[in-house]
């Protein structure tokens, strides 16, 4: 099966306040159709890979490959085109802009791809809404959900575009246990129906055994997976 | 690719909830533009008024004999004396010489020629006023009154009386306003003036010319050319100036030059009489622009405020719309096109106010001695000036959203979704 993403030997330096070597030699490759979930120590660099697997930290040495391409040293619309395309991202804390409605938040990453007509956007982000249980949010303002509305609309947000990979930090740190079970059976039926390929940094060992594998992150280095 | 229905209607969005802060901005803009709009139609109009105060009253050409010694001195001609210094002690200019020599044809002439609206001879005399005990110096002027008032709007300047009554008495006189002022003189009375050479002449006045120019007001009148003449006891080709209108006015300095050599007078084009009151008009301009541009640097200050308020205020959201595929230029419109729709409406608006501010004051009086023709202030409404308006406030609010949205477009999103 295609890699749909690969990481070869990327190192990140972080030089202020002082030289600090916090991604050592990174390599791994994510199948079609896997989820992954990274797990380590808190300040173990999940976060800062997972910034740029996404592309949008260009800061670090080695390669990234996306679909079997290259995007490493691409420039910025470039990679702000395939961000829109190809990768869905959810954030550890649920960023939504707040003046908008929850629909036109799932709808914008699509309107900016401007692929389809806002009849069809407005279609399939209902259809993402309701996948995620919270259709009946779709006219609300944004800042008028609660924590955990917030995070699937976030997620809905980053399958509207029906990207090739969907990556998550932490994206269910603020779910109670039963909506937490919700998302992972979210991504797995995501996985297993559509043949999404997943990655979740997770400190929830529960969340991370169901995966079909863990990648262990210790001070910057992948100690075991795959 | 630019997304342009997204990228406004997110503006959108940001302008409609920073409502309070949206309007200040735009009237910002608003007032800069009024008063743009409002100083230079006052200022164009002022500039217009009094530009055409003087050169109406200002020939395009003006002929005269200025006195000055011959050049070329009897000794000069004396073929002995060739190669030698000549030194002639106390030279001075002929007799005689205020006339034009050869007025008669020379008038001809010019009537003849297509470039020329009109021309028209003036006997200019230094006299005495006398009235009771007063005596006044002061200048007569002989005219044709009424071509000169078809070439000119001296009509407008004769506040009582008409050409007409000039043209229909032989003994009239259009005494200056100062001068009926000073002797406490009214239309129907009779002054006596008196030449250098002492003749004693009776005038019947007919009516008062005021040009709003006192030093003219207080020493000069018209009388018709013949008048003039007989008083100074000269002959009817005694002409001392001739004025001269063209259709083009452009054309005032070649034909000038022209007539100088050709007729060997002294021509003065209105051009080299004007230069100094360019300067004046050119200085109001100055001040208009000046107090335009500093309203509008202030306005775009606010525009530059609002946006940097907003942009520090949005850093999550702009985090997000990169993270989701916009690009940083995408990021950079959406906040230039707010700082575009605060200054388009802040501009059209200011276009409006200029304009009733133009209109209110084309309607208050404005009443002066010196201007009789005038009884509002003046005010030009040309479009050209709400153009340039317009085109001000774009491209300050352009200039005041660079910069905020520039930093948007930098912004790493990265640093924002890390909390740093
Ligand atoms: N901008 C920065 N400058 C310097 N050091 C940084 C910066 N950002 C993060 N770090 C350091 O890099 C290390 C890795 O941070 P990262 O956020 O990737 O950790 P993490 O594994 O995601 O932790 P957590 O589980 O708490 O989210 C940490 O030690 C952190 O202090
Ligand atoms: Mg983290």
């Amino acid at each position: 099966m295609n890699n749909v993403l690969e990481a070869k030997n990327i190192n990140k330096h972080f030089l202020k306040p002082k030289d600090f070597h916090v991604l050592k030699d990174i390599s791994f490759a994510i199948k079609e159709g896997e989820f992954a979930s990274i797990m380590g120590k808190s300040g173990s660099g999940k976060s800062t890979l997972l910034y740029i697997l996404s592309t949008m930290d260009t800061d670090y040495t080695g390669e990234l490959f996306l679909n079997d391409t290259l995007v490493t040293g691409k420039p910025a619309s470039e990679l702000s085109r395939i961000r829109n395309e190809h990768i869905g991202f959810v954030f550890q804390f649920h960023y939504l802009l707040s003046e908008f409605s929850v629909l036109e938040n799932v709808m914008l990453p699509a309107k900016k791809l401007a692929r389809k007509s806002n009849k069809e956007i407005e279609h399939d982000a209902y259809e993402k809404l309701s996948m995620l249980g919270i259709e009946k949010l779709a006219k609300q303002k944004a800042s008028r959900i609660s924590g955990g509305e917030k995070q699937r609309v976030a997620i809905a947000r980053a399958l509207i575009n029906n990207p090739s990979i969907l990556m998550g930090d932490e994206p269910t740190g603020n779910l109670d246990s039963y909506n937490s079970d919700n998302v992972f059976n979210i991504f797995k039926r995501l996985k297993e129906e559509e043949g999404l390929s997943l990655l979740v940094v997770t400190h929830d060992e529960d969340f991370a055994k169901r995966t079909d594998y863990i990648i262990e992150m210790e001070d910057g280095r992948i100690v075991s997976g795959q | 690719m630019i997304n342009w229905k997204v990228i406004l209607n997110i503006a959108k969005t940001h302008l409609l909830t920073k409502m309070k802060s949206t309007v200040t901005a735009a009237l910002g803009v608003t007032f800069g533009i009024g008063a743009y709009i409002t100083l230079v139609s006052f200022m164009t109009g002022l500039n217009t008024m009094l530009d055409s105060l003087i050169l109406n009253q200002t020939p395009h050409i003006h002929l005269y004999n200025e006195i000055a010694p011959t050049k070329d001195q009897p000794i000069s001609l004396y073929e002995e004396f060739e190669n030698s210094v000549h030194i002639i002690s106390s030279i001075k200019p002929k007799q005689g010489q205020k006339k034009i020599h050869n007025a008669l044809p020379i008038l001809n002439y010019l009537k003849n020629k297509d470039v020329v609206k009109g021309a028209t001879p003036q006997v200019r005399a230094q006299i005495f006023y006398l009235s009771g005990s007063i005596e006044l110096g002061g200048s007569i002027v002989g005219v044709d009154i009424m071509e000169e008032t078809r070439l000119s709007n001296m009509r407008d300047y004769i506040v009582q009386g008409s050409p007409e009554a000039l043209k229909n008495m032989d003994n009239g006189i259009l005494l200056g306003a100062g001068l009926a002022d000073k002797m406490s003189l009214s239309v129907g009375d009779r002054v006596q003036v008196s030449t250098v050479a002492g003749a004693l002449v009776p005038l019947k006045i007919v009516g008062f010319y005021q040009s709003g120019i006192a030093d003219v007001d207080n020493v000069q009148s018209f009388c018709k050319l013949k008048t003039v003449q007989r008083i100074l006891g000269e002959s009817q080709n005694y002409i001392t100036d001739i004025n001269i209108k063209l259709y083009d006015i452009e054309q005032s300095p070649q034909l000038a030059e022209f007539l100088e050599k050709q007729f060997n007078v002294t021509a003065t084009d209105i051009n080299e009489a004007n230069a100094q009151f360019e300067t004046g008009s050119n200085i109001r301009n100055l001040i208009t622009y000046a107090v335009s541009i500093t309203l509008l640097i202030v306005a775009g200050f606010g525009i530059y405020n609002i946006l940097n308020m907003l942009i520090y205020e949005k850093m999550k959201d702009i985090a997000i719309l990169k993270a989701t595929g916009f690009s940083g230029t995408d990021v950079q419109f959406i906040f230039m096109s707010q700082a575009m729709i605060i200054g388009i409406i802040g501009g059209i608006l200011g276009l409006v106010l200029g304009f009733v501010l133009s209109v209110i004051i084309d309607g208050l009086p404005f009443e002066t001695e010196a201007l009789p023709t005038i009884d509002t202030y003046p005010v030009n409404f040309s479009l050209t000036y709400y153009i340039i308006g317009i085109v001000f406030a774009l491209i300050s609010t352009c200039i005041a959203g660079w910069l905020p949205s520039n930093k948007a477009k930098h912004i790493d999103p990265v640093k924002i979704i890390r909390g740093t």
